[in-house]
């Protein structure tokens, strides 16, 4: 359990309940704000065209926005970045109506729900408007599918010595499935991580292996929120962030197995 | 990239469960597809399903589990002492020092159609046997395959459509790199389900025959359903003459269309070229491709294109699809498996079902088997959203890298 991968974030976005983009994020998770918790807001996806715009669903909208807050933050709009997708679930409006008209006498489902409800649809449209080639990793690890997501893409960055951004994103399904799957609401967390430091680097994370149980928010509606939406796991290490002190903190991952991230501001 | 050995691999599809009635049905040439009569279909399609999927019974404390893509994984990792091997790596190594990536498009998605047909007439709910995170969540076949090894390391599931169980190999690469496990699983399982074969058919993409990849006639897939799983470790010193070593990965993403290939397979083009450069290979070291050949119009002539390019002589290939029907999420593993077979054989599978090549696409496509000493196959996987993997195999013999 010694191995420390070590990397630089660079950018970061962030959209859940009460939680509108990084900027003012960081404020609430500082302290300096309170938070309030609200519907997620999630903004007009800038980087799609206007009539991809109208039909992109949620989970497309929340990651390519989040997405858009690390590039910009990082200053890395035109690179060829490699990518990490981390879904808990995918997109659940979508697999609600194809379950729905499957368990219907019609079942013509249309092309675009069909093509729509791959896993790695949003990898799809999100490399389109960045016209991005380079490779992206699609992944789902259930509740464990930020830490996944960060563990993937932390050894993207330390082996292959590329930047890599991060996208860990959650939509809720509709009932009757989000009686079997509670997500109250929309949440994304997007990380542009790096293997140097650099003039950009906003602070340099150490990610190891632990069995240690994981960090909770004293703030006990923080702390709901961190339960009820997996990709809201992340929150302890962009609060750490946040605060801009040395620290460490235990992120929840799988059942047994946890991530130990040290993080220093750069 | 540093090689990395298949110290165990196995697949299960409808050609046969494990790796002799594989070999043997590839030796023979065995048609196995079928016209669809696949629970409640009424699609005019033809299917590749696996004999008694159903039978399966989940072990003791897996019942939760249960759903046709985790009685799939169970069967395959039950074939070729698959599981065995797995257990004297957790020894070996301990089991948080073993990964679990998996790759699948639908994982149980099937239960929750199922389930949607039960749903109660009053109040809508879904049944209350209908466990989502057991069996329909994509992640549900890793956590199956964790929990039957009691494995305790990093897991995760790759579902990038057709590329999935491709592109563990890749996550499973960069985890043993990094010093963070020393074996990983990985593989992939997909299962036949309503939604890919009513979808696919909105796309117009189910042939109405046994699928034909590469023919002049050629129209489209037939869907089949496979287990496969290697079990990945560095080379020790001591491993055999035929070994199978993965080489070299290449991945790329289209950027071009949700479910059409860039029509001159640039992704395609840019995944062999790195899997090439990872490999440190030229393109004349391939002997074998093994396409990713789905039998679509499109996805064949981008492919076709795509290999042109970076293979300046023709070189030997043809397209497993044909006897398994598409695998989906499990198609990269399924390869990947028989990519082995080839190597460890001598053997050249050929197509089946194409009967006149399409020649306008200008590749040495295989219609007939053929025996001959293979050192370096490359296996292609591409898929919806523009996700390409193209991998390299070789034998540790011919490379002078077994003793």
């Amino acid at each position: 359990m010694t191995t420390k991968l070590t990397a630089y974030i660079e950018g970061i976005g962030l959209i859940g309940p009460g939680l509108n983009d990084w900027a003012s994020g960081r404020q609430i998770l500082a302290g300096q704000q309170p938070y309030q918790s609200a519907k997620t807001i999630i903004p007009t996806p800038e980087l799609l065209p206007a009539a991809e715009r109208r039909r992109a669903s949620n989970i497309v909208k929340l990651t390519l926005a989040t997405s858009l807050q690390a590039i910009v933050e990082a200053g890395l709009q035109d690179e060829n970045l490699p990518s990490v997708f981390s879904f808990s679930n995918g997109d659940g409006l979508n697999c609600h109506t194809i379950c729905e008209m499957l368990a219907s006498d019609d079942r013509e489902i249309s092309p675009t729900r069909f093509h729509n409800s791959v896993h790695n649809a949003t990898a799809g449209y999100w490399s389109i408007a960045t016209k991005t080639m380079a490779t992206s990793s699609v992944l789902c690890a259930y509740d464990a599918s930020f830490g996944a997501g960060l563990l993937d893409a932390l050894t993207q960055v330390t082996v292959d010595g590329t930047r890599c951004i991060l996208m860990a994103s959650d939509t809720p399904y509709p009932e009757p499935m989000f009686s079997k799957r509670p997500i109250p609401d929309n949440c994304g967390i997007a990380l542009v991580i790096a293997p140097q430091q650099s003039e950009k680097s906003i602070a340099q994370i150490q990610v190891s292996l632990t069995h240690d149980e994981a960090f909770k928010f004293t703030d006990a509606v923080l702390e709901t929120l961190r339960i009820a939406i997996p990709s809201a796991r992340g929150l302890p290490l962009l609060q750490l962030i946040a605060k801009g002190q040395a620290n460490s903190v235990v992120l929840d991952y799988l059942d047994d197995l946890r991530l130990r991230v040290e993080v220093k501001s750069c | 990239m540093k090689p990395l050995l298949l110290s165990h691999f196995t697949v299960t599809s409808c050609i046969g469960k494990g790796l002799m009635q594989t070999l043997d049905a590839l030796r023979q040439c065995r048609k196995t597809l079928k016209p669809c009569d696949f629970e409640t279909v009424d699609l005019s399609t033809f299917i590749g399903e696996v004999e008694g999927v159903n039978d399966v019974k989940m072990h003791a404390g897996m019942t939760e589990y249960d759903c046709r893509n985790n009685r799939l994984a169970q069967l395959g990792l039950e074939q070729d002492g698959f599981s065995e091997a797995v257990n004297a790596a957790a020894a070996k190594y301990g089991h948080d020092r073993i990964g679990v990536f998996l790759g699948t498009s639908t994982s149980g998605i099937l239960e929750t159609e199922l389930a949607f047909r039960h749903r109660d007439i009053t109040t809508g709910a879904l049944p209350e046997d209908f466990i989502y995170n057991k069996t329909q969540n994509t992640y549900s076949v890793t956590d199956f395959t964790r929990q039957y090894f009691k494995l305790a390391g990093p897991a995760v599931v790759v579902s990038s459509a057709c590329s999935s169980s491709a592109k563990v190999f890749s996550v499973a690469r960069r985890m043993i790199e990094a010093g963070l496990i020393d074996a990983a699983i990985v593989g992939g399982v997909d299962s036949l389900c309503l939604t890919t074969l009513y979808g696919f058919n909105s796309l117009g993409l189910l042939s109405t025959q046994a699928c034909r990849p590469y023919d002049i006639t050629r129209d489209g897939i037939s869907i089949g359903e496979a287990a496969a799983f290697a079990l990945l470790e560095r080379p020790s010193a001591d491993i055999d003459n035929d070994a199978i070593l993965l080489l070299g990965i290449g991945e790329s993403s289209d950027a071009y269309h949700m479910s059409s290939p860039h029509p001159d397979g640039l992704g395609a083009k840019i995944a062999m070229q790195q899997a090439l450069q990872s490999a440190n290979l030229d393109p004349s070291d391939i002997d074998y491709i093994n396409l990713h050949g789905t039998a679509t119009l499109s996805n064949d002539a981008a492919e076709a294109k795509a290999v042109s390019a970076v293979f300046n002589n023709p070189v030997p290939c043809s397209s497993s699809k044909g006897a398994t029907g598409h695998t989906l999420g499990a198609a990269g593993a399924v390869e990947a498996v028989i990519c082995a077979l080839a190597l460890q054989h001598g053997l050249i599978p050929s197509g089946l079902n194409t009967q006149e090549v399409d020649t306008e696409l200008n590749l040495d496509y295989r219609l007939e088997n053929q025996q001959l000493a293979l050192k370096h196959v490359m296996s292609n996987s591409f898929g919806f959203g523009g996700t390409n993997c193209s991998l390299i195999f070789g034998l540790a013999g011919s490379l002078g890298v077994a003793n």
